[in-house]
């Protein structure tokens, strides 16, 4: 990011909860650089940056839209760039309609199963066919299996049959990818901006000019964004419409460029890669699914077609190397090894779905392992009763966090719908030991795994969860020793078996050799292996992850390289390693042009070196070292030997960056602008008011505020947004007992500007109550002109700021009511995360009523609103779309 | 006893024969995000133990309020409308056509920037601000609160900076009514509140250091003596807190500011980089971006002490007058 | 000892020294390329995170219908876990679908949490609860 020319922050509060990388932010600034903040508030960010643009939560679409088409508009697209490293000369299906043309629905919705057929969006194929999902498994747009299937392709493209595409270079064909683009956002405009954004067209045009100014061979802009993007229902189309953004301005793969992730948590990037997450393996490979990947053949077809180009036609070779990792000698060549040792998939088992499972009393056991969803989660009633349903339930923390003590002091006590007396939940509390005493990796959100160093043993019962897991799994190996069960054969023959030391503790470093793999046949046998391209599907190697092959090369740990920052370049290459490979920028091949040199001196970075016949540069080029630039191998040989010169984006099945995305999306090929779930403000662009593939749960404790337009609506009539601070974390189990920073912002409050004020009359720092269709809570008022009224669509909208990391309990410095709780349960279809950046309330002065007098308020308002499990949770708002 | 007012190396003033140069923080608050890592970082390293209400204080997002006995860091935040912006824009560019405070020449301050056509307009957010600001203990050259302080508890460093003595300071007090900056206070008990559950856990835990005893910013002395950086500086994400030798502080921060004003950002101005002022100049000085009372700091500091000269001319002639009647008196007397 | 920030995901780099046993002050690491030895608040706080009075490092327990916690020692209580787990898992097995499609699973049993762990104790995590058949893992990163 030091970098870049320009920087833009938008569903990203980077000064308050990344500080310490917004220095690279501030560097950039004093160089020269312009960084423009898009939030629904003024925050410390803002305060710093050269701009502040205000937007109404959730409308990010409609902005980064208009900026696509004010790019395509003014002809100020990358054109070489974009030629040559985009799908956009790629044609797409005849029988492909789009949103423009069907009121906001894109062609193959089925409403009754509210999701999408996508054979419709794909590339079209010589003789008028598709380029489809490979694999007999692919039912297209089936029920949630394929739902849950989005989240799959972490790393990379979705899978393609072949990449044999036609394509239009003079990119006039209607059919083409950028006339797609070009036409489905031609009615995004600054006048569009100013109507559902709330940003009138002087700032519109000081943004579009600041990032146009800053792209091109030159100059470099980068996007920074983190949750205020990702928790929406159509969370992941905010990034995919920057990403088209980047790719159109030719800002990917390149210095001072790119889409920046900042993500929340120390390892949050290692926990999607090695996932503790329910529909993937380690390496971003798909758990299989019923009727999908019924067998080894079926998954290895369908997660990589050998026909494509790029790595991911080797994800044999991944697969089975995970296998070899879990099952060593027991996976075989004659049990397709152990493929069916793993558990298959029906659906979408994420977070939400096994709360509702609780409350259904499928659920009966429940580790939480350094998280509080009391607090954390969306809907925090809905986790807490949740929870009241389990037989028993292990908490493993730091601190009694309030996910530990809700059967003693939670709200539901308070309010009388629990009786501690009456939950039958056992609570097994086992504390954890920090981050000092043990010994780890984590991966920080630019793929960097740095390890850390143990410095103290555990105080008290204290543990790691690798030693807890550790012994877990040999209680539960030995009490089954004797099991003549086939279900217990996993478990039984699972590899179990790693040093420790005196104190019982599991060496970490033999737990990440083993996720580095090792060769386990030939001369080399034991050895570990140096690279993911030494994977092999027969079975001659291990590897745990394979994108983290290569970080215990030679027998090293190199997520433990230190050497210093100021002895290094500016990729400082040599501290910690970053996967894949140690690669610093993904697809920096797109550095250099199509011929190999770089676009420019003042942005160098990767280049073609003629005499050396390599690719060479300041970063581990991300390409194969010897493919020439201007080489065009026949695409049908597939894999990475099908890869041209000029394919930069080597992880995406044809090679190019995707404006377009044929697949791999459930709601829609391409960004779209709908309204939240819960909105005053009604869909200008479409009839189509929500995103019709968002995952809903119609339950009577699930309960949605109407749209606009529909009755009730002015019952709850504000929007309300939730975010963190600088001096807390998350749920606050680790800054809510550390008095230094809990004196810092030591009570819950919300944000209102003063017109908000004055309209319910609120007074500055007293209580006001706040209301949704789950819950109210209290909060202190802070009336502040960082939070401006937006005048949308001829009205205004004025939005609450509401910092979710205070909870009901009695054990920590600090507590207060929790504003998640206000939340509902509504879901991205791509990736199931919960929306909650933007829901509706209502606010009035005074603090909220205890006992079932809360209940009765919110009953109240429920009623008032009309509200049924109906409201707002239809798929298709258009009339006349509705078959 | 050195000079009581104006120009002067304290160190020297002090009789320290030494070869450090003196040391001083740099504040500069046109880069500060306020996120208050100096304030823990401080606390952290001092051991200082919490000391707010636990409740907010209806001060924006500062919830620390003053520099105290245990607080020796504390971020102010200011919101401001664009009236009072463009006050600030004038009154600084006024402080400089006055030639207060000096700056440096315009180039030098753009040499760090490698777009040569950069752009020079002011910031485009004029219409609303949010000031952040890091304050801390001056270490001034002519130290209200080492002058009269009775017993030597507080004393001067040969890093020219200002320390109490916990272990010599007697608790009177007399030091707190001569700090015109409102720095140094007693530590009080009953400072920990806990929540009810957290007693027991609370009870074992130590009881608050040094009360009773005068308690402000040691410049981290124990840090200097071994050669380290301020634990709040170290800290300092965005190095808006500069630590270093009190003159190159002084010469960055004046060209921090000759480049804010080639920028458009005139409400750039020092605080505290003036050497005739009343404390003879501090030892900590500050970047701000408004007049000096919008961040709770007195415009004019002056130390008590300083007017002892005056006084003690005036006394003086005082003394002198008094002698001449008697004199006069007493010839009188005699004829 | 050279370590990571365990709040959030810059990884910024810290020192920790430890006296006699005990961790007595966590700072940045200047070598660090990605933080350059500066922390945030919460950062800075990392040694009161360690060594804070509200910390808890003894096992509790609340048996069913419980008003209070009550002591447990480690070993019985990890015994406890490990039975109500292969119990859970068997009660609630899946073996097939009811087209008679392999599941081999539970949905009886899950979790929550990861974000803040290591990765080798995730990849532990997850290869104990698939051969378990425990499917319903989940962290941070989907919330």
């Amino acid at each position: 990011m030091a970098n870049a020319d320009c920087i833009i922050i938008q569903g990203s509060n980077m000064a308050e909860c990344h500080p310490v990388g917004y220095q690279w932010v501030a560097e950039a600034k004093a160089r020269g650089a312009k960084v423009i903040h898009i939030d629904p508030r003024f925050t410390r960010t803002s305060a710093v940056s050269d701009k502040h643009i205000p937007i109404r939560a959730g409308s990010d679409v409609v902005l980064l839209g208009a900026l696509i088409n004010y790019v395509i508009t003014n002809d100020l697209w990358f054109k070489e760039y974009v030629g040559a490293y985009t799908n956009a000369a790629t044609l797409v299906h005849d029988d492909y309609r789009d949103a423009e043309d069907l009121g906001g629905l894109f062609s193959g919705f089925d409403p009754e199963k509210r999701a999408y057929d996508t054979s419709s969006w794909s590339y079209a194929e010589a003789e008028d066919g598709t380029i489809d999902d490979p694999g007999p498994g692919s039912e297209h747009g089936e029920d949630a299996t394929a739902r849950a299937a989005g989240h799959a392709y972490g790393s990379g493209g979705p899978p393609l049959e072949h990449a044999e595409v036609q394509r239009d270079d003079s990119l006039q064909d209607p059919r083409t990818v950028f006339q797609i683009v070009k036409r489905h956002y031609a009615r995004y405009t600054a006048e569009m901006v100013r109507d559902m954004c709330g940003i009138d067209v002087a700032d519109f045009e000081y943004l579009a000019r600041a990032i146009t100014e800053n792209s091109g061979r030159d100059r470099t802009t980068c996007f920074a964004y983190a949750v205020g993007w990702t928790q929406h229902s159509l969370g992941a189309q905010f990034i995919r419409a920057a990403a088209i953004l980047q790719l159109l301005l030719g800002n990917m793969g390149r210095p001072g460029g790119g889409i920046m992730a900042l993500r929340g948590h120390a390892s949050i990037q290692g926990s999607t890669d090695i996932p503790t997450l329910f529909n993937l393996l380690p390496g971003y490979l798909p758990m299989p699914s019923a009727g999908r990947h019924d067998s080894l053949g079926e998954y290895l077809e369908a997660v990589g077609s050998k026909q494509q180009k790029g790595y991911w036609a080797d994800a044999d070779a991944y697969t089975i190397s995970l296998l070899k990792a879990w099952w060593g000698d027991a996976a075989n060549e004659d049990n397709d090894w152990a493929y069916d040792y793993l558990p298959r998939l029906t659906g979408a088992h994420g977070t939400y779905e096994t709360v509702m499972g609780m409350l259904e009393d499928e659920v009966e056991g429940y580790f939480l392992l350094g998280q509080n969803p009391a607090v954390g989660s969306a809907h925090g009633r809905m986790q807490r009763l949740g929870m009241s349903h389990l037989k028993w339930l292990v908490v493993r923390d730091l601190n009694l966090i309030e996910s530990a003590t809700w059967w003693k002091d939670g709200p539901e006590i308070e309010s009388g719908e629990l009786r501690t007396e009456d939950i039958e939940t056992e609570v097994f509390f086992l504390p954890a030991a920090t981050h000092v005493e043990k010994a780890g990796s984590f991966t920080q959100t630019q793929r960097l795994l740095q390890w850390r160093h143990q410095a103290v043993a555990p105080p008290g019962e204290c543990q790691s969860e690798l030693q807890f897991f550790f012994e877990l799994g040999q209680r539960i190996r030995e009490k089954l020793a004797d099991s003549q069960d086939e279900r217990d054969r996993p478990l039984l023959d699972l590899t179990w078996d790693y040093p420790v030391d005196e104190h019982g503790d599991p060496d970490a470093e033999a737990v990440l050799a083993e996720i580095n793999g090792r060769h386990l046949a030939g001369p080399d046998a034991g050895e570990p292996l140096s690279a993911y391209t030494e994977l092999r599907a027969d079975g001659s190697t291990s590897a745990g992850c394979w994108i983290y092959t290569g970080v215990y090369a030679d027998g090293f740990n190199h997520a433990a390289n230190r050497k210093p920052g100021q002895e290094q370049g500016p990729a400082a290459s040599e501290w910690g390693w970053a996967w894949p490979a140690n690669r610093r920028i993904l697809y920096n091949r797109a550095s250099a042009d199509p011929a190999g040199k770089p676009w420019s001196e003042r942005k160098k970075y990767i280049w073609w070196d003629q005499e050396q016949g390599k690719w060479i540069g300041d970063d581990v080029p991300d390409f194969p070292l010897d493919r020439a630039p201007g080489s065009h191998p026949d695409p049908s040989v597939g894999g990475a030997a099908a890869l041209s010169g000029d394919d930069p984006f080597i992880m995406q099945a044809d090679g190019k960056g995707w404006l377009f995305a044929p697949k791999g999306l459930m709601d829609g090929p391409l960004p779209t602008h709908y309204e939240a779930q819960e909105s005053p403000v009604a869909n200008a662009l479409y009839p189509q008011q929500q995103s019709p593939a968002r995952l809903v749960f119609p339950r009577a404790d699930n309960l949605s505020a109407p749209s606009a337009g529909t009755p009730g609506a002015d019952v709850y009539p504000y929007v309300f947004t939730t975010y963190r601070l600088t001096e807390h974390h998350t749920a606050g189990g680790m800054s809510r007992w550390l008095p230094y920073l809990s004196e810092l912002q030591p009570e819950m409050f919300c944000e209102v500007s003063p017109e908000l004020a004055a309209e319910r009359g609120l007074e500055p720092y007293g209580w006001a109550t706040i209301i949704s269709p789950r819950s109210a809570i209290e909060a202190k008022v802070l009336v502040t002109d960082r939070m401006r009224p937006l005048a949308v669509g001829g009205h205004t909208v004025h939005q609450i700021g509401l910092p979710y990391h205070w909870g009901v309990g009695s054990n920590a410095v600090v507590s207060g009511d929790a504003a998640n709780d206000l939340l509902g349960v509504t879901l991205d279809p791509n990736v199931q995360i919960q929306e909650s950046k933007v829901a509706s309330c209502d606010i009035r002065p005074g603090r909220r009523p205890r006992g079932e007098q809360l209940l009765a308020l919110v009953a109240e308002y429920q009623a008032r609103a009309g509200l049924t499990t109906e409201t707002g949770n239809r798929a298709v708002t258009d009339p006349t779309m509705e078959d | 006893m050195g000079q009581l007012t104006g120009p002067t190396d304290p160190t020297a003033d002090a009789h320290w024969e030494h070869n450090h140069p003196r040391k001083g923080f740099f504040t500069d608050t046109s880069i500060c995000i306020g996120c208050k890592a100096c304030e823990v970082a401080c606390k952290e390293w001092n051991h200082n133990p919490q000391d707010g209400n636990l409740e907010l204080l209806g001060s924006s997002y500062d919830n620390t309020g003053s520099l105290g006995a245990s607080t020796w860091r504390h971020v102010a935040f200011i919101e401001q409308g664009q009236e009072r912006i463009e006050e600030a824009r004038e009154s600084g560019r006024a402080l400089v056509s006055l030639g207060m405070p000096r700056i440096g020449p315009p180039q030098a301050a753009l040499a760090g920037t490698d777009l040569a056509d950069a752009d020079t307009t002011p910031p485009d957010t004029a219409d609303f601000r949010w000031l952040m600001s890091s304050d801390v203990c001056k270490h001034c050259t002519h130290a209200g609160c080492l002058d009269v302080c009775p017993t030597g508890a507080l004393f001067r460093t040969e890093f020219g900076t200002v320390v109490v003595q916990d272990d010599v300071c007697n608790g009177c007090g007399t030091c707190v009514a001569g700090c015109p900056f409102g720095v140094i206070e007693r530590r009080s008990n009953g400072t920990v509140k806990v929540a009810t559950s957290r007693e027991e856990q609370h009870a074992k835990h130590p009881t608050v250091p040094n009360e009773g005893i005068a308690q402000k910013c040691t410049l981290c002395y124990d840090r200097l003596v071994a050669d380290e950086t301020p634990a709040c500086a170290k800290a300092c994400p965005t190095t808006s807190i500069k630590f270093g030798d009190h003159d190159d502080m002084v010469d960055t921060a004046r060209e921090r500011v000759a480049t804010l004003h080639a920028q458009g950002m005139t409400e750039a101005r020092l605080y505290g980089a003036n050497e005739n002022d009343g404390v003879g100049g501090t030892g900590s000085v500050f970047l701000l971006l408004d007049e000096p009372e919008v961040y709770g700091l007195p415009p004019d500091p002056r130390v008590p002490t300083a007017d002892l000269p005056r006084m003690y001319r005036r006394a003086g002639m005082a003394v002198a007058g008094m002698a001449a009647a008697a004199a006069l008196a007493f010839l009188g007397g005699r004829a | 000892m050279q370590s990571v920030c365990p709040y959030c995901a810059v990884g910024c780099g810290q020192r920790v020294y430890v006296k006699d046993e005990k961790v007595i002050q966590i700072e940045g690491d200047p070598d660090s390329p990605i933080s350059r030895g500066r922390l945030c608040p919460k950062g800075s706080a990392s040694e009161q995170l360690v060594n804070s009075p509200g910390r808890q490092t003894k096992v509790l327990y609340r048996a069913p219908r419980s008003t209070e916690w009550e002591r447990l020692d480690l070993a019985t209580a990890v015994e406890m876990v490990a039975d109500r787990f292969i119990e859970t898992r068997r009660r609630t097995w899946q073996q097939e679908d009811d087209q008679g499609r392999l599941l081999r699973r539970t949905m009886g049993i899950a979790s929550l949490g990861g974000a803040t762990l290591d990765n080798e104790e995730n990849y532990l995590i997850k290869k104990l609860f698939t051969a378990a058949g425990a499917v319903q893992t989940e962290n941070q990163a989907r919330i």
